[in-house]
């Protein structure tokens, strides 16, 4: 068997709060998320960077957590699902998700609303063809992808939070 | 009864967990000392096992390792046949077939494990095609590979040929496709003589894996227990696979002491698990000169991979829907499904009746040009009408309107103009845009017996609070089962949606409502979620405890006043079929269903003649469906189905090597993305049916059924290319082009 | 996940000057690691042989995009986000700003780099075939060293290229033109969005009075490697496109260009489609 090499301490924010933990350094942040930090809410649905279930807010920006190793987390800002809400407030893509029915089976919605969170950071008002681009990273089998995209444009109009706001 | 819930698009009853991240899917469930597992599986197809092989550089006494000689049981999983072990034990009959487990407590040792293992095999010849199956090139089940096969038969085929001024042939193929549910399939169990085996994990029917574990442990039925957590995607995947892995997590269980958690990577719940069946079909169609039909001759082919498993079921399916919806009174349906060297083929939503239906709608396109009949006039020649007898024989009795959906659909998708418009811009053009539509049925709930032979139940529960909980085995997997169900216990007792809550499907815990399958869990267990809300309510009003119109309070007043003086208030109700409904299981003959929804589904497609794709542009799905119990539901199923039906047309090829899916990554498996898919557009019309609630008919299958024909009949109408096989990628459509130009030189 | 996560190691230098020592001294030993996407896909899928990798992700040395009156500088560690968003880089070499949108998802593009790119050297990859035809050159450094070449060139076969193991991908340059070339980048995946390409082609044109002064055409996916198309290139130069002369052209590029088979298509769809997409290319110069 190969040597192996010790886990490191990592550093870094996440929704908010400073957090350390131990990891190997090319665990992937989506195993540190779930397993050392116990936020399940980022999913694994390929492994490969494809579905973005396991889609984050680094530093501002949407990245596949699957795809980046723990050494890399380093001192970045992280936000996940789970920092979305404030406490019981939804952010607007979530009430819109409900309202529209943008969830069915669930698993993908993580991911989901991150990338419409991400996308609406970008443009505020998207078009179609750009709510298409924004999202097609992400894997949705249950939908078909209509009251997804509703569900956007009605955020857009819900009056509470949409964006990353200030954490 | 007034609807005050039903009918109307109210919150999802779990959507804010799921919105939130706070559902709980089976890899969320975490608990202390648990193992993990994983799966040493063959690399060939078939052959004999030699020995196993633990190679070096692994603390193997670290492991858990389970062979089909630790299995307490029977190694076998139980469902229909019993001829699919749990593990393979001297045999392989497909790649991929499981042969060894292991469990540890460190995730990424467990990988290099998986490595560590050497299977020696002596390999035997392996079949992959129906074709060679068929000619028996070998023989892998009973003495001709075939795990059922049906005769059906109406009217005369034989002599009605005569009548036929006209006859057409076609043979049309569809591939494999793979559910590709976001979620893997996963499994966590405890095992032990004592208390028995308890699994929580990612299914559709807890009581199928139920009945799978009690005769692997040899356990008797109190000593299983199933929960449901929360699944991400199921589509038929999730049906009968999940037996598989639970047996395999429990295995580990019972022989570690401890809890094993088995998650699959994609990549492993790709190759290994359940496909939709690959199928053949011939029609010889006769037709006289005016478009009727005279006599239908289909060969309907399934290819079934290397176990029984649900074969016949699908193949049952497949053969009621093979005919569509068209009246003929001379018909011969011969089905069959045959085993290969594939890993089993199994449930994918539609179940049989997408193949049939592909095959059937773009056939009628070809009858109709061979008669110079427009598409639509040929079908409204045929279509079937309230009185007419199906291909099994049953009458008609609702009234059917499949020209007035006809029309309707037309008028949505701007048929004609389209049509015209295309015809007339296409010459010249580098992108052709064509139209093109289907016309089908999907029968809801279990075929025949079935329902009768499940004998679903359902019970109620109050609470003193005054909330009423509903104990049923369906689960929810996106569809909106625990919506569905409070809106309709909600209305069928007075109160609040919020009142109604759906209790975890635990198989300790609610009877067995059946598997969430066949598109029956609004319509069949609907229905006994309404009766026996129902009769939550009569208990009360007939122990004096409440007035039939009463308001909420005194609801809730009441069953605290009934618990606290005569205990707990319960209602269990059980499946009665509708009167009336008659089946043959051996002639194959009479009602195959309580009710059919009908469809017309309408698509606009545009073709690049410079890289041969096509492309969807815009659709039209317009359904019959008794009643909408959910209207954002109702869409979502339909818009879900026909994107994943737009999949199975243009994009979703798996591709085979020596029985082997080589290209199971999401990379190389390709599902439409949200750039992809065109704006689906939605309508209903409702013609209720009696026996479901509200009049509700089953709808969660339908829009597999029609997009791929309609899609492949819009290229045809575009290109004037003859595409009979699916997926229609751009090297299929190149291919078809070429040939085509190249006819004309 | 299929690799035994333990027996990787990832690094961070501190310094670019401490990351090309560390080349130096253990050659062959350490890979460059930039965003990740390629290389994670495949220690997930347990083909990633190579145990020990640098992150080169922090050096500041290899970003930033320069622009100067002749050229545009590129860090290697330019993502694709930061492409799509450079205003010279959309005026002026906007096919690679085609190429960075078509790459993967927006999720991707926030992590893959350039130089992660060119170094993973796919023949399948997006950005290559724009970067020939805009005359890219790259710069490789190490401890002992710095020098440009061509990047036309560095690719000498199948994920080989002309980078010694103590060498690091420092910065690409396009140098800018004086005249404004005709533009065309087609990438025929097999859906709209994230997807790997089955044919790429890239195109640019100085056309005056109908005639080609002068073009570059690079495709990815039916060879080896990315490859500038020069025999067909050489075919055109000083020509009016015609349809006697593009329907020449296309056989000239089916001679050069080596399509094969493979879980994605055929060998004959991708020769088929080179030819088409060289055919609308073309075309559109003829206008």
């Amino acid at each position: 068997m190969s040597e192996t090499v010790s886990r490191i301490s990592i550093a870094c924010r996440v929704n908010g709060e400073p957090r350390r933990v131990q990891a190997f350094p090319m665990a992937r942040l989506l195993d540190v998320l779930r397993e050392e930090m116990h936020l399940t809410g980022t999913k694994e649905g390929c492994g490969e960077g494809e579905c973005g279930a396991c889609a984050v807010l680094m530093d501002g920006a949407i990245v596949n957590s699957c795809l980046v190793p723990a050494i890399q987390a380093e001192g970045t800002d992280i936000r996940t699902i789970e920092g979305i809400a404030r406490g019981e407030q939804l952010n607007a893509v979530q009430e819109a998700f409900l309202e529209c029915g943008g969830a069915q089976c669930g698993i993908c919605t993580p991911g989901m609303v991150i990338a419409s969170v991400a996308l609406l950071e970008r443009h505020p008002h998207p078009t179609d063809a750009e709510i298409r681009e924004g999202l097609a990273g992400n894997l949705c089998r249950c939908t078909g992808y209509q009251k997804i995209f509703s569900a956007v444009v009605r955020a857009c109009e819900l009056p509470n939070e949409k964006g990353l706001g200030s954490p | 009864m007034e609807e005050k819930y039903f009918g109307h698009s109210v919150p999802r009853k779990e959507g804010r967990e799921k919105v939130t991240g706070r559902a709980q899917y089976v890899d969320d469930l975490a608990f202390p000392e648990m193992l993990y597992g994983v799966t040493v599986r063959s690399s060939i197809a078939r052959g004999r096992i030699l020995g196993i092989r633990f190679g070096e550089g692994i603390p193997w006494n670290e492991f858990t390792i389970v062979t089909a000689a630790d299995i307490p049981g029977k190694n076998e999983i139980a469902l229909i046949e019993h001829d699919q072990p749990c593990l393979a034990a001297e045999v392989i009959n497909h790649p991929e077939e499981p042969i060894v487990l292991l469990a540890h407590p460190d995730r990424y040792l467990l990988e290099e494990a998986r490595r560590a293992v050497q299977i020696d095999v002596e390999p035997l010849p392996a079949i992959f095609s129906i074709e060679d199956s068929i000619a028996k090139r070998a023989v892998l089940f009973g003495e001709d590979n075939i795990f059922k096969e049906y005769h059906l038969e109406k009217g005369d085929v034989d002599a009605a040929w005569a009548q036929a001024d006209v006859i057409v042939e076609g043979e049309y193929r569809t591939g494999a496709q793979e559910q590709l549910y976001i979620e893997n399939q996963g499994m966590i169990a405890t095992a032990n003589p004592t208390d028995g085996v308890t699994i929580w994990g990612s299914l559709q029917c807890p009581y199928y894996v139920h009945k799978a574990l009690v005769p692997l442990f040899n356990l008797p039925a109190e000593k299983i227990r199933v929960i449901q957590a929360a699944t991400g995607g199921g589509f038929g995947g999730k049906e009968e696979y999940p037996s598989i892995i639970a047996g395999h997590a429990a295995l580990l269980a019972w022989k570690s002491g401890k809890r094993v958690k088995i998650i699959y990577d994609r990549a492993e719940d790709m190759v290994a698990t359940t496909k939709r069946h690959p199928s053949r079909t011939r029609h010889r169609t006769g037709v006289t000169r005016d478009g009727k039909l005279v006599a239908m001759d289909i060969d309907f082919v399934l290819d079934g991979g290397a176990y029984a498993t649900l074969s016949s079921v699908v193949l049952s399916r497949g053969t009621i829907h093979a005919a569509g919806p068209y009246f003929c009174p001379n018909v011969r349906v011969h089905a069959r499904a045959m085993a290969t060297n594939a890993p089993p083929h199994g449930a994918f939503r539609g179940f049989g009746a997408p193949q049939a239906l592909f095959a059937v709608e773009r056939h009628v396109d070809q009858v109709a040009r061979a008669v110079n009949l427009t598409p639509e006039e040929f079908r409204r020649r045929n279509f079937l009408h309230q009185g007419q007898t199906t291909i099994t024989g049953q009458l008609i009795h609702e009234d059917v309107n499949l020209d007035g959906l006809l029309d309707r659909a037309f008028r949505e998708s701007d048929y004609y103009a389209k049509r015209e418009r295309f015809a007339r811009e296409n010459p010249g053009a580098t992108v052709k845009r064509g139209i093109g539509f289907a016309t089908f049925m999907h029968g809801a709930g279990f075929t025949g017996s079935g329902e009768v032979y499940l004998a679903s139940v359902v019970e109620l529960e109050a609470t003193p609070e005054g909330n009423v909980r509903v104990l049923a085995a369906s689960t929810e997997i996106g569809q909106g089962t625990n919506t569905v169900f409070s809106q309709i216990a909600a209305d069928a007792l007075g109160i609040s949606y919020d009142r109604i809550e759906i209790a975890q499907p635990d198989t300790g815990a609610v009877p067995n409502s059946g598997p969430t399958v066949a598109s029956r869990t609004s319509m069949v267990v609907g229905h006994l979620v309404e009766t026996a809300a129902l009769n939550i309510k009569r208990t009360l009003v007939d122990s004096g405890l409440l007035c039939d119109a009463c308001t909420e309070d005194e609801f809730v007043r009441a069953c605290r006043r009934y618990i606290e003086t005569r205990g707990p208030l319960r209602s269990r109700t059980q499946y009665e079929p509708p009167p009336g409904l008659f089946w043959d299981d051996k002639k194959y003959s009479g009602d195959a269903y309580g009710t059919y929804a009908w469809a017309v589904y309408v698509a606009e497609v545009a073709v690049d003649t410079v890289t041969f794709e096509a492309r969807v542009t815009d659709f039209v799905a317009l359904q019959e469906i008794g009643k909408v119990i959910h209207p954002v539901l109702a869409a979502g199923q339909i818009e879900g189905g026909v994107a994943q039906a737009i999949g199975m047309a243009l994009y979703e090829n798996v591709v085979w090597r020596e029985g082997r899916m080589a290209n199971g990554q999401m990379t190389n498996y390709i599902m439409p993305t949200a750039a992809d898919i065109p704006p689906i557009r939605v309508f209903f019309e409702e013609h209720p049916y009696p026996f479901g609630p509200h009049g509700a008919k089953g709808i969660g299958e339908l829009p597999m059924d029609g997009p791929a024909a309609a899609i492949v009949n819009a290229i045809e109408n575009a290109t004037g290319i003859c595409v009979r096989e699916i997926p229609a990628t751009p090297e299929v459509l190149m291919e078809a082009m070429t040939e085509k130009a190249g006819a004309l030189v | 996940m299929r690799s035994y996560i333990p027996a990787y190691d990832l690094r961070v230098p501190g310094s670019l000057s401490e990351a090309l020592g560390l080349l130096a001294r253990e050659p062959g030993v350490w890979q460059p690691f930039a965003g990740g996407t390629d290389l994670m896909v495949l220690l997930e899928a347990g083909k990633l042989p190579h145990k020990k990798f640098l992150s080169v992700a922090k050096l500041d040395d290899l970003r930033g995009i320069e622009v100067t009156a002749s050229d545009v500088t590129l860090g290697a560690l330019t993502t694709y986000a930061e492409v799509q968003k450079h205003p010279v880089l959309q005026a002026e070499f906007p096919l690679l700003c085609a190429a960075a949108r078509e790459t993967g998802s927006v999720a991707t593009q926030n992590r893959g780099t350039l130089g992660g790119n060119i170094v993973n050297a796919s023949p399948a990859a997006d950005s290559p075939p724009a970067l020939l035809v805009y005359d890219a050159e790259i710069e490789l450094i190490s401890e002992r060293s710095a020098r440009w070449l061509p990047y036309h060139g560095f690719h000498s076969g199948y994920k080989k290229m002309q980078l010694a193991s103590d060498e690091l991908l420092r910065a690409i340059r396009l140098p800018r033109r004086a005249k404004p070339w005709r533009q065309y980048y087609r990438k025929v995946g097999t859906r709209k969005a994230q997807a790997i390409s089955k044919v790429c082609f890239a195109g640019t044109a100085l056309v005056e009075n109908g005639v080609i002064r002068d073009l570059r055409i690079a495709l990815g996916s039916v060879a080896p490697i990315v490859l500038r198309a020069l025999e067909t290139e050489d075919a055109m130069r000083g020509r009016i496109a015609t349809p006697t002369v593009i329907a020449a052209a296309k056989e000239t590029l089916a001679r050069e260009i080596a399509p094969i088979n493979d879980i994605r298509s055929t060998a004959r769809y991708r020769l088929r489609v080179a030819q088409n997409l060289l055919e609308e290319f073309l075309s559109q110069l003829a206008k």
